[in-house]
């Protein structure tokens, strides 16, 4: 039946953006997390989303190949970690530095609102999908 | 007379199977709104339920050179994978995604309606059968 796979492809959809939400409040919390040194401190990470063109069943149709979305790989940012002089931290270094995270706390947060709206969307379709489907299982009655 | 259930339903039929078809198709398009180098998609409807619902159901059938080919279902118009074809962004963006969300959505709501449109039309359908049956 065509019509089971919006729930997989929205569901999809849902974990994608749920991850995305996710490294968004891990970045979020930890933009603030300084280090003594350039390398152990933390970077910021994203999701990157890839298309799954894949039959979802074996013996599938052609037309029954459902796309779908999922999270290939997180990456972390390579941007240079933000340098403070702050010889009062008990983490600074020899010279009183201390280094910052790379994360850009607005693209975080506009990050953050266009996951959750593409949320949102999945969850209307998901909503719209079922209230289509038990309309369709009333046929003839 | 025997009654032809196919003919009776008419076009309503195929048009349900080609919205729950397109359903899956926009959901994907919203799925992958965030995803880089993701070309948004869509059916083909006028064609693809001209093929359907001309009558000939041939028309998009496979032709069979060899006998062990497999054959083609009397559901091949509407279930093969022709029909669908990448939209025309009208903003490309910058990581290659030609999804735009509003569009999609209203893409979607009009599906949604267009598929209750003909979920009702087949619901009378087969009232009127009901009503011709039982004759009240």
């Amino acid at each position: 039946m065509p019509s089971f796979k919006v729930f997989d492809i929205a569901g999809s959809g849902l974990s994608a953006q749920s991850v995305r939400l996710n490294t968004v409040a891990s970045n979020l919390a930890n933009a603030d997390s300084v280090s003594g040194d350039a390398a152990s401190v933390y970077k910021a990470r994203h999701p990157v989303f890839q298309a799954v063109h894949a039959a979802l069943h074996a013996g599938a149709r052609a037309a029954d190949s459902a796309s779908a979305v999922r999270v290939s790989q997180i990456v972390q940012s390579n941007a240079p970690p933000v340098m403070r002089h702050d010889p009062g931290n008990p983490l600074a270094d020899a010279d009183g530095n201390v280094y910052a995270p790379n994360v850009n706390v607005i693209e975080e947060m506009t990050d953050m609102i266009s996951a959750s709206r593409a949320y949102q969307n999945d969850v209307e379709v998901m909503g719209t999908a079922k209230d289509l489907m038990l309309a369709t299982l009333k046929l003839g009655q | 007379m025997p009654l032809n259930l196919d003919a009776y339903l008419g076009v309503h039929q195929d048009a349900l199977k080609l919205y729950a078809r397109r359903t899956s198709v926009l959901a994907n398009n919203l799925a992958n709104a965030d995803t880089p180098n993701f070309k948004a998609q869509d059916l083909d409807f006028k064609s693809l339920l001209n093929g359907g619902a001309s009558g000939s159901r041939q028309q998009l059938s496979m032709t069979q050179t060899q006998a062990v080919h497999l054959t083609s279902g009397t559901e091949v118009p509407l279930t093969s994978n022709s029909g669908l074809k990448y939209r025309v962004p009208l903003a490309p963006s910058l990581d290659g995604n030609t999804v735009d969300p509003q569009l999609e959505q209203a893409a979607f709501a009009d599906n949604t309606v267009r598929y209750q449109a003909a979920l009702t039309f087949l619901s009378d359908k087969f009232k009127g059968l009901m009503t011709a049956i039982t004759g009240q």
